[in-house]
């Protein structure tokens, strides 16, 4: 494997990023072609990286390392095993169809996509595609820390100026803050880490697969464990650091939400697992039973907001709380069901939200509300975004024969393994999100149309179509045939467990 | 063809009938009632053949014909467990098969005179109302311009449906008769009910029609549910239901032995019991006899002759059959016993006060039925069997007379054109015998058979058979409740044929009345013959000159059915000379009373109560039909599932939306929100403040903050490194 | 061929789903072609479900047409079809209701292509769980089975429809929350989902151990009454039946036909599936309170019945009343599990399910009819139709005596195998239900009466309010039902052997 796909997929968005500011800020429609032409050959380069992963070996694999600063043992150490390739593929799948959906068609009185300054838009959105990217591929912590910085970074702008003019400036401020405070009290955790694995070993580095074998002290793993998950598990969106998030996606431009929901939020959640779990697994165990209590809390709570939510980004914002709640849960279980699940969990609802914030932001830049009691008859005028939601509300209902299910089944087992009263407790979630799902559909689409829509709104684009249908494709897949993913994600989970055992 | 072959055919040709001419033949009247005359006569040859092979087969109680039977119900690991259905004559079955077929071709035939064949379509005529008649123009002699206009009767216009519902009626008789198990006999019960159902209601358009109709078959299915429980009791106690296998000594005694735990009965005398009360709701006895009467809504009368003669016997033929079962649990016998001798008297009393012709005769069938009951009550099995054969045959024939005078009652309401006339009330008639004499002579006969006219009719030898059984085996107060009934019977009778036919004319109408068409003369002689012979079957050995004449074939014949032969009741003058008086004295007296009686108001037996019928329709009205619709409206519907169990439910959403909201506004909001996120907002606006020496907007403020951090890296970074 | 013969099971289970898919791609707005299309879609399952049904052998026990694929092999499940005389049953009929709900929708227009999916998938949910024999597919196919009856009666339903659809939706789905907990218990414990060799294996746990810190026992009993709660719900067991008026109610004629002649039959199949085999014990400890609740849907059910005024709640309660007969036979078998007595009262209860699934759809249908004709269903406005509509009259009285379980029809024989199964085991409570029997009675003449009966009903007799005859195409969906309960009723054995087998070697 000489050719580095890794590093290729990672810069790509960054280089097209480049490309487009250099362009001229008139020539709205090559920036979108460019932006669109990257996201394409992202997307395809994951696909094919997903697919030429060899499940059998597991492990981690198109392995790139270039020394970087070899004094401190940090190097550009690429990888990806099987807890990360779904998402990489996440990421290609989220970023060619948030390309799609800000395309941004120049419709009289429809404000779809993005029509103020799209060269700067896409620029921003893209660098932060590659912190993602890059985050998820990086073997070495540094390097991780780098590209976080560089995701989150970009997110601020993204939301203050092309957000929804009511909130933005506070809530880009807030999200900023938390992710920012997050990020220092990780880093902190990191550096110690680094440095006991000095002390213990003699060795400079950031390279995870080294601090595997750090051997730290149970008591230190005790007093880290914390610091370094929950700086990363704020921007996993875990209770009680949730809050920036639903005022976040409500604030962003539906891109930006897309991208935050579907991926960001991921990213905490995973380099929490990276990080967190995986380099200090016997802190983990100390404190999962803290995790489960927050993630607990956090699937009944959020379904509980999201079920009283008025305005409809915000109901979405609240259900991504819950599920990510659910995500956390799966950590906090540290046994084979539960990791497995939230691998699974964490590509299907960032597809599924994703969707969810595409339809929304279809209907708000049509209709200009987002509260429930005032939209109704959607379906009436764009059946596909339609259908396409519904699909994703069955998956967030975690209906069988969708993703949702394939992913929170495992979950729920996983804990069961662990607390059968947590998995009671939790799975109130599961009829309280179907009502407020099957309510918000039955209102907002197939309610009576105001008539001060009639002729005002019009259909979806046909981007948008093919975005909300790549979109479905992949949650359909899952949950028929949980074979796409899930032997994937086993072997990274079996990998974490060796870890956890390990000791 | 096997005679076992040809039983299982017998019930065939009516149900095929039925479908034919509900599915084709329906808008062809005369091809309908062809086919549908045709398999009564195909049932009754069928019946005549098997009759006559049954007699010539010594003791056929203990080797009845009928074959193996079939396997119906799979149930059960191995076929020996496996529900069997097959047919059985033995001398019970034989003698009432023998009727069943009689009575059921006489219906048929009948019914194409009563419903007018042949008669022009009414004017306005429509269906589910009875014909109004039809104008027809009269030409005179000459043949000139119409000399008038007068109304005849017209056809019915759902004739063909009738046929088709009648051969439904008559499958489900012979089906009843001819089983040998008592499920395949409720299946035909059950039928015989909705078809009377649906003849109660054949003029549905008739409110009192459609009435009659649900509260025939409610009232019925009230014995019915009892009845099934006491059949799936039977089946669960001797894992068969077959006729052959439980009138065995060995499951008999079983029964008999074990202890049901309900009112200290043995299970058999609960079974018996249970399957007495599905009687009670069939035969109509007190206290279930309320529908009988209003039965009569029917098309007279042969839908009540449906009824009355035949149907209502089937609930005596099934206790009848059980009687080996029954007999076992004195305390059912006595109940049984009671039941039927005070129905036989309680309908008696009614029946003197009706003025409806077709009424008195529901109710002296009630009365005639408790007879048959008591009779079995007391043990007299052949007694029961014998009057339940004559009565079912004088008992047709009055009914079918009553149909032929109504019949010609309606004739001269249609001629005079008076609709107020009740054609039904008897004393709108009078003098009808010379108006209509074939009715007249035959209803005599069959009146007389009912009153049991000594030596010649067959009501006499039935009756006084089981009076003196009563008698001869000391059931003292049934014999005199019997007795009183017997007069009553004999007297409402003669007042009913006074009324009819003696005296003169007291309306119009009478005066017109016309004897009706041979297709409904000709089953009332028929009838009237055997209403006469079918008696000297049965005359006791020891009888006065009589006795030994003829051998006392039917008590040898029937007898034989059960396991011992019951030996006939030594002769005894006294319930003899009871019978004559009681026949004798109630004619006499009823015509005594009644020759010069011209109008309701002379009559002073018209009590209210008895009128009345003892206020039963009312009173069930008040405690049951009424209660009943309430506590299913208000108590069950309204209350029980709108308001308590829905009202549970609908609890959960507006708590799930408290509680949201709550967490909402009351911890997500203030702690979370202002406190953490706010909070630190403000701490860094005021540190971002505090840097703000080159004044940018807040992406600097950022990077700002960034460079510190990044700083702050590599100062530890440093320190970790050189310390 | 070869590949048919095979997969024959899988076939039928997902052809509709298939079909349903290729509508998706069909020109819209050709009303026409997707009504045959779908018709024709529905008619192939219900043709190779014959070719299972007279290839099947009744005598042998265990499972044919057994397929097993790998569907979820990370917590042990697998997707495992295959049938036995019970299930097979169901199949059966399934697949013949649904062609006949669908040529029953031929009057939809509204949104023709959606609705004829929804039916599609629909089919394929319900014959899942009658097929599945591994835990988990059998509550996927449980699940995925609501959506669509969701949509058909929150899209096509009538006034009251919002809240009917979701009363049903989160009730049911309220009530498998227990059914999914305990399943992933079962998964948790066993690591595998696999019907057959759960039953061995989760019967074997020694009582005496501790299972998530509770005694074996106590787990049992409250995995048993999560399973029971999921599965009275649907049936539904009195007093979880208040959605059945609402949904049964408001959903379009084809939904209703569905939801009374399948969608509750796979409660009462969950019973007889799940319940029994895997909490005898459990099982016979509760049957008496199950008998009670079982009693008390016969009677308060048609009590219900008895109290409407309108047609189709009428309808529906009866539903309620007659399922009672099918849980009271399987209270009795719970209680004497093996007796004589009880392979009787579940070859009733099978029967009976059966019965109900063709008597009730048949009285929806006939309900839709006349109310497509005059938009109303209050008894009240109805009367005196039976001159206008002999024909229909006809029909609609011989479909409510079967449904009265008169004699020669299929409802009795289920019925009286029911009651005579139940009797010598709840003696009381058979005795009780005999009053719900009387009062089935009561409705079913007083539904007659205020149709079909009374003076001619001059509103409906002329003018634009003229009532038209029954059609052919609706004959059409009658014809093979009542032909079925004739059938039945009087020659069961052709059904009632494959189901004694099945539960001779069942239970």
């Amino acid at each position: 494997m000489n050719f580095p796909v890794l590093s290729v997929i990672t810069f790509t968005p960054m280089v097209a990023a480049v490309l487009i500011l250099l362009l001229p800020a008139q020539r709205k429609n090559e920036a979108r072609a460019v932006a669109l032409a990257a996201a394409t050959f992202a997307l395809i380069l994951s696909l094919w990286t997903y697919f030429n992963y060899d499940q059998a070996a597991a492990g981690y694999q198109f392995v790139e390392k270039y020394n970087w600063l070899p004094v401190l043992g940090i190097s550009l150490h690429f990888g990806v095993d099987g807890i990360s390739m779904p998402l990489v593929l996440l990421t290609g799948v989220v970023m060619f169809t948030g390309v799609l959906i800000s395309w941004g068609d120049d419709h009289p009185h429809v404000m779809a996509g993005i029509q103020d300054r799209p060269r700067e838009f896409f620029a921003f959105l893209f660098i932060l595609a590659s912190g993602v990217l890059g985050v998820f591929v990086s073997l070495d912590l540094f390097m991780l820390f780098f590209f976080y910085e560089i995701a989150v970074f970009p997110m601020y702008l993204l939301i203050v100026i092309w957000g929804w003019i009511e909130t933005r400036e506070y809530a880009a401020m807030k999200l900023t803050l938390y992710l920012f405070i997050g990020s220092v009290v990780s880093l902190v955790g990191v550096l110690v880490m680094y440095w006991i694995q000095y002390q213990n070993t003699g060795l400079l580095s950031f390279d995870m697969l080294q601090m595997e074998q750090a051997g730290f002290s149970q008591t230190f793993q005790n007093i880290w464990f914390l610091p370094v998950f929950f700086g990363f598990a704020v921007l996993g969106g875990i209770w009680p650091f949730h809050n920036w998030s639903p005022d976040g996606h409500v604030a962003a431009p539906t891109a930006v939400s897309m991208f935050h929901a579907g991926v960001l939020m991921k990213l905490g959640a995973f380099a929490a697992l990276r990080v967190g779990i995986m380099l200090l697994p016997q802190g983990a165990q100390t404190w999962s039973w803290l995790i489960m209590a927050f993630a607990a809390i956090a699937v009944v709570y959020g379904a509980y907001i999201a079920f009283v939510q008025m305005d409809f980004k915000y109901m979405v914002g609240f259900s991504s709380v819950s599920h990510m709640g659910l995500v956390m849960l799966g950590f906090s279980t540290l046994n084979q069901q539960g990791l497995l699940g939230s691998g699974v969990q964490m590509f299907s609802h960032g597809v599924m939200t994703a969707l969810f914030f595409a339809v929304v932001g279809m209907i708000y830049d049509r209709a200009h509300t987002r509260q429930i009691p005032e939209l109704g008859g959607i379906n009436k005028i764009m059946p596909f975004a339609t259908i396409g939601f519904i699909i994703g509300g069955l998956v967030s209902m975690g209906m069988p024969g969708f993703s949702g299910f394939v992913a929170e089944f495992p979950i729920f087992m996983g804990v069961w393994g662990r607390q059968w009263l947590v998995a009671v407790i939790a799975s109130i979630s599961i009829v309280i999100t179907a009502a407020y799902i099957m309510r918000n559909i039955r209102q907002v689409f197939f309610g009576e149309l105001p008539e001060k829509f009639e002729g005002h709104l019009t259909d979806v684009t046909v981007l948008d179509k093919v975005a909300i249908a790549v979109l479905c494709f992949f949650m359909v897949v899952i949950g028929l045939f949980p074979r796409f993913m899930v032997p994937m994600v086993q072997t990274g989970v079996e990998n974490i467990l060796r870890l956890l055992g390990g000791q | 063809m096997t005679t076992e072959l040809l039983i299982w055919l017998i019930p065939l040709p009516p149900v095929l009938a039925f479908f034919l001419i509900v599915l084709l033949t329906n808008k062809n009247k005369a091809l309908s009632h062809t086919i549908a005359v045709g398999a009564a006569l195909l049932s009754w040859l069928g019946s005549m053949i098997v009759f006559v092979q049954a007699l010539g087969v010594e003791h056929l109680g203990e080797h009845p014909l009928g074959g193996e039977p079939i396997n119906w119900l799979p149930l059960g690991e191995s076929v020996d467990t496996y529900f069997k259905i097959g047919v059985l004559v033995d001398p019970l079955s034989a003698v009432t098969l023998f009727f069943v077929a009689w009575t059921v071709l006489m219906i048929f035939l009948y019914s194409v005179g009563y419903h007018n064949f042949g008669q022009p379509v009414g004017d306005h005529d429509h269906p589910g109302l009875p014909p109004h008649g039809a104008t027809v123009e009269e030409h005179g002699h000459q043949r000139s311009s119409p000399v008038g206009k007068h109304v005849v009767p017209s056809i019915e216009p759902m004739y063909s449906r009738f046929f088709a519902f009648i051969g439904l009626f008559a499958f489900g008789m012979f089906v009843l008769v001819l089983s040998d198990n008592l499920l395949t006999l409720f299946v035909g019960w059950e039928i015989m009910g909705l078809c009377s159902y649906l003849l109660i209601g054949f003029w549905y358009a008739k409110p009192s029609a459609r009435d009659a109709a649900i509260k025939a078959f409610i009232t019925t299915r009230i014995g019915d549910v009892f009845m099934l429980l006491g059949i799936a009791y039977l089946y669960s106690a001797t894992g068969t239901l077959s006729f052959r296998e439980i009138f065995t000594e060995g499951i008999l005694h079983t029964l008999a032995t074990v202890p049901s735990g309900v009112l200290g009965l043995s299970a058999a005398g609960l079974i018996g019991l249970l399957l007495f009360i599905g009687t009670i709701g069939k035969s109509a006895q007190f206290p279930l006899h309320v529908w009988l009467p209003d039965a009569m809504e029917g098309p007279t009368p042969v839908s009540a002759m449906i009824h009355a003669a035949t149907m209502v016997s089937a609930g005596v033929y099934m206790v009848i059959r059980m009687f080996p079962l029954i007999s076992l649990d004195p305390t059912t016998m006595a109940v049984v016993a009671f039941i039927g001798a005070f129905t036989a008297l309680f309908a008696a009393t009614i029946a003197v006060a009706q003025n409806d012709i077709k009424r008195v005769l529901a109710y002296s069938t009630i009365s005639q039925l408790g007879f048959m009951i008591a009779a079995l009550g007391i043990g007299a099995y052949v007694a029961a069997v014998f009057h339940l054969v004559t009565h079912a045959f004088f008992k047709a024939l009055l009914f079918l007379g009553s149909g032929s005078v109504i019949h010609g009652m309606e004739h001269g309401v249609l001629h005079t054109g008076n609709h107020k006339v009740d054609p039904q009330d008897m004393f709108n008639m009078g003098g009808l015998r010379r108006k209509m004499p074939i009715t007249f002579w035959t209803f005599l006969i069959g009146g007389f058979a009912l009153s049991g006219f000594p030596i010649i009719t067959a009501g006499f030898w039935s009756k006084d058979e089981i009076l003196a059984d009563a008698f001869g085996h000391g059931h003292t107060a049934v014999f005199v409740t019997l007795a009183v009934a017997a007069f009553l019977t004999a007297f409402y009778t003669m007042r009913q044929i006074t009324l009819t036919f003696l005296g003169e004319a007291r309306t119009k109408e009478a005066e017109h009345a016309q004897e009706t068409p041979w297709t409904m003369t000709l089953p009332l002689v028929i009838l009237a013959f055997f209403a006469v012979t079918y008696g000297w079957v049965g005359i006791p050995e020891h009888f006065p000159a009589l006795g030994g004449l003829v051998p006392n074939w039917f008590h040898e014949f029937v007898g034989g059915t059960l396991a011992e032969h019951p030996e006939a009741v030594e002769f005894s003058v006294w319930p003899l000379l009871t019978s004559l008086f009681v026949a004798l004295g109630g004619l006499t007296f009823g015509w005594l009373v009644y020759r010069n009686v011209n109008s309701a108001a002379e009559d002073r037996l018209q009590i209210p109560v008895l009128k009345n019928k003892y206020y039963f329709d009312e009173i069930y009205d008040r405690v049951f039909v009424k209660p009943a619709y309430w506590f299913a409206e208000a108590v069950i519907y309204k209350f029980m599932d709108q308001s308590v169990i829905d009202g549970i439910l609908h609890i959960f959403g507006p708590v799930t939306d408290r509680l949201g909201s709550a967490i909402r506004n009351y911890f997500d909001l203030p702690v979370i929100n202002r406190f953490f996120g706010d909070g630190s907002a403000n701490v860094t606006y005021w540190f971002g403040g505090k840097l703000r020496a080159v004044q940018t907007g807040r992406i600097q403020q950022y990077l700002m903050l960034a460079l510190v951090v990044f700083i702050g890296i590599g100062a530890a970074l440093y320190f970790f490194l050189l310390a | 061929m070869n590949f048919i013969d095979t997969h024959l099971l899988s076939l039928i289970l997902f052809v509709p789903a298939l079909a349903a898919v290729i509508i998706l791609f069909l020109p819209n707005g050709e009303n026409k072609l997707f009504h045959w299309f779908t018709l024709g879609a529905s008619l192939i399952p219900f043709v190779l479900s014959l070719v299972v049904w007279f290839r099947f052998d009744a005598t042998q026990s265990g499972f044919q047409f057994e397929e097993a694929y790998v569907w979820y092999e990370a917590i042990g499940s697998s997707f495992h079809l295959g049938v036995d005389g019970l299930s097979l049953t169901m199949v059966l009929l399934t697949t013949l209701l649904t062609p006949l709900a669908i040529l029953a929708s031929f009057s939809i227009s509204d949104r023709v292509k959606a609705y004829m999916m929804l039916f599609l998938f629909l089919e394929t949910g319900m014959l899942g769980v009658f097929m599945a024999l591994d835990l988990l597919i059998f509550f996927v196919f449980w699940e995925v089975g609501l959506v669509p009856m969701f949509f058909l009666i929150n899209q096509w339903g009538s006034a009251n429809r919002n809240y009917a659809s979701m009363k049903f939706l989160i009730y049911t789905m309220g009530g498998s929350l227990g059914l999914l907990l305990a399943i992933q218990m079962l998964g948790v414990l066993f690591g595998h989902f696999d019907l057959v060799r759960l039953y061995e294996g989760w019967n074997s746990l020694d009582p005496t151990k501790t299972l998530l810190g509770l005694p074996v026992s106590t787990v049992k009993a409250i995995a048993f009454w999560a399973f029971t709660i999921a599965f009275a719900v649907k049936v539904p067991v009195w007093p979880f039946h208040t959605w059945l008026p609402d949904a049964h109610t408001e959903a379009p004629t084809a939904g209703s036909m569905i939801l009374a002649g399948v969608l509750l039959k796979l409660g009462a199949y969950g019973f007889l599936r799940l319940i029994l085999p895997l909490y005898p014990n459990e099982a016979r400890i509760f049957a008496g309170a199950l008998a009670v609740l079982a009693t008390a849907a016969i009677v308060f059910g048609a009590f219900a019945a008895y109290a409407q005024t309108d047609f189709k709640r009428l309808v529906a309660y009866s539903s309620v009343n007659h399922m009672g007969f099918v849980v009271l036979g399987i209270a009795a078998a719970a209680f004497a599990a093996g007796t004589n007595d009880a392979t009787i009262a579940l070859n009733g209860a099978i029967l009976q399910m059966f019965n109900h699934g063709l008597s009730a759809a048949g009285m929806f249908f006939l309900v839709g009819v006349i109310y497509e004709r005059t938009h109303t269903r209050d008894l009240g406005k109805f009367g005196g139709l039976f001159p206008l509509v002999p024909v229909y009259g006809g029909i609609l009285i011989f479909t409510s005596m079967a449904s009265l379980g008169l004699p020669g029809l299929n409802g009795f024989i289920s019925e009286f195998l029911v009651v005579r199964g139940a009797w010598p085991i709840l003696p009381i409570y058979t005795a009780i239900s005999m009053l719900g029997l009387l009062f089935t009675g009561a409705y079913i003449l007083k539904g007659i009466k205020q149709v079909l009966h009374g003076p001619l009903n001059e509103h409906w007799a002329r003018g634009e309010h003229k009532l038209t005859e029954i059609n052919t195409r609706e004959i059409l969906v009658m014809v093979p039902l009542m032909a079925l309960i004739l059938w039945i009723g009087i020659w069961p054995a052709w059904i009632l052997n494959v189901i004694n087998n099945a539960v001779v070697k069942l239970f």
